[in-house]
């Protein structure tokens, strides 16, 4: 927009009300952006982290692949947890709400690809392939960092980039590494990248 | 309309002067903040207030600005009190962290006023 705009014109009687709603949904649109743009939780993340780094040592205590999956499932319902909880508490902090603007927004880009990995892990370990499961969780999850912060900031889909090169790693590596990727995609990445937006774009 | 027509004619003062703040005793529409009124000094208050502190290349990239341009503005949000920068060295990379400071955010309230009160002085 012009930020000449409320200048008045010689010829016209100037709307300057108009001009004023354009400036207060401006306004509104930056600070939607801004929101958006950091969005993402770092210390959510850093729990993220710890979290699946417990789950991996527990998990290579499993006798049978069940049990090495019921590990994860549970892992991944506390880590989804720690996450909405922590981007609700980021967002309420902006003088927004989960279900509000920008949040709303990366959680409905993030949950097309999840949906797809909840529904790919039922198909796989009914086929008890259950060796194919790390790859294509980082993969997935991967993605869906990538669309859901496409406009956060920069690291936020450099982070879901390198998720997704660690699941294309895992699904051409020996099965056996499965869960020390998942430790180092779900727990080392997510502790590292938290930190950095932790620090750099407020908690 | 006279009135609001003089309530926003300039839409920034020149760098170095005192913000004209509002002067409501001239009548029902105050006038606008001229440091905040500035289009990209307006984005930058509005993204901090938002978000607070937002780093240089962040706000670089959020409102699709300049070096030059975003430098300016930012110093002439400093040199009005609305902003505080923090430099720091990561390494030997400089790193400019900035976050509005009380007097921006009760400025850019001000600012939200004043255009509400607009819209309704326009409306009757």
């Amino acid at each position: 927009m012009d930020p000449t705009r409320f200048r008045s014109q010689p010829d016209q009687p100037p709307d300057v009300g108009g001009r004023a709603i354009d400036n207060l949904r401006f306004i509104r649109e930056t600070m939607e952006k801004a929101i958006a743009f950091t969005a993402v939780p770092g210390w959510g993340g850093v729990g993220m982290g710890v979290t699946a780094v417990a789950a991996a040592l527990l998990s290579t205590l499993a006798r049978t692949p069940e049990e090495w999956l019921g590990v994860w499932l549970v892992e991944a319902f506390v880590a989804f947890s720690i996450g909405a909880w922590a981007m609700a508490r980021k967002a309420r902090r902006a003088g927004a709400t989960l279900f509000s603007g920008p949040a709303r927004r990366f959680l409905l880009m993030l949950s097309p690809p999840l949906f797809a990995g909840a529904v790919v892990t039922l198909a796989l370990a009914r086929a008890g392939q259950t060796a194919l499961l790390p790859g294509m969780w980082l993969l997935l999850y991967g993605t869906a960092v990538a669309t859901g912060g496409a406009f956060a900031v920069r690291i936020v889909p450099a982070m879901g980039i390198v998720f997704m090169l660690l699941g294309c790693l895992t699904l051409v590596c020996p099965p056996s590494w499965g869960t020390a990727f998942l430790a180092c995609g779900f727990g080392g990445l997510q502790i590292g990248v938290g930190v950095v937006i932790a620090r750099r774009h407020g908690g | 309309m006279a009135r609001a027509r003089s309530s926003s004619s300039s839409p920034a003062a020149p760098a170095g002067r005192a913000p004209r703040r509002a002067s409501p005793a001239r009548g029902a529409v105050p006038d606008l903040d001229r440091v905040i009124h500035e289009r990209t000094r307006l984005a930058i208050v509005a993204a901090l207030a938002a978000q607070s502190p937002l780093s240089f290349r962040d706000l670089k990239t959020l409102l699709g600005a300049t070096d030059g341009n975003l430098s300016v503005h930012a110093r002439r949000l400093e040199e009005a009190g609305y902003v505080a920068a923090a430099k720091s060295f990561e390494g030997r990379i400089p790193r400019t962290q900035y976050r509005l400071t009380a007097d921006g955010r009760r400025a850019f309230e001000r600012y939200l006023d004043h255009l509400e009160a607009l819209v309704k002085h326009a409306r009757g």
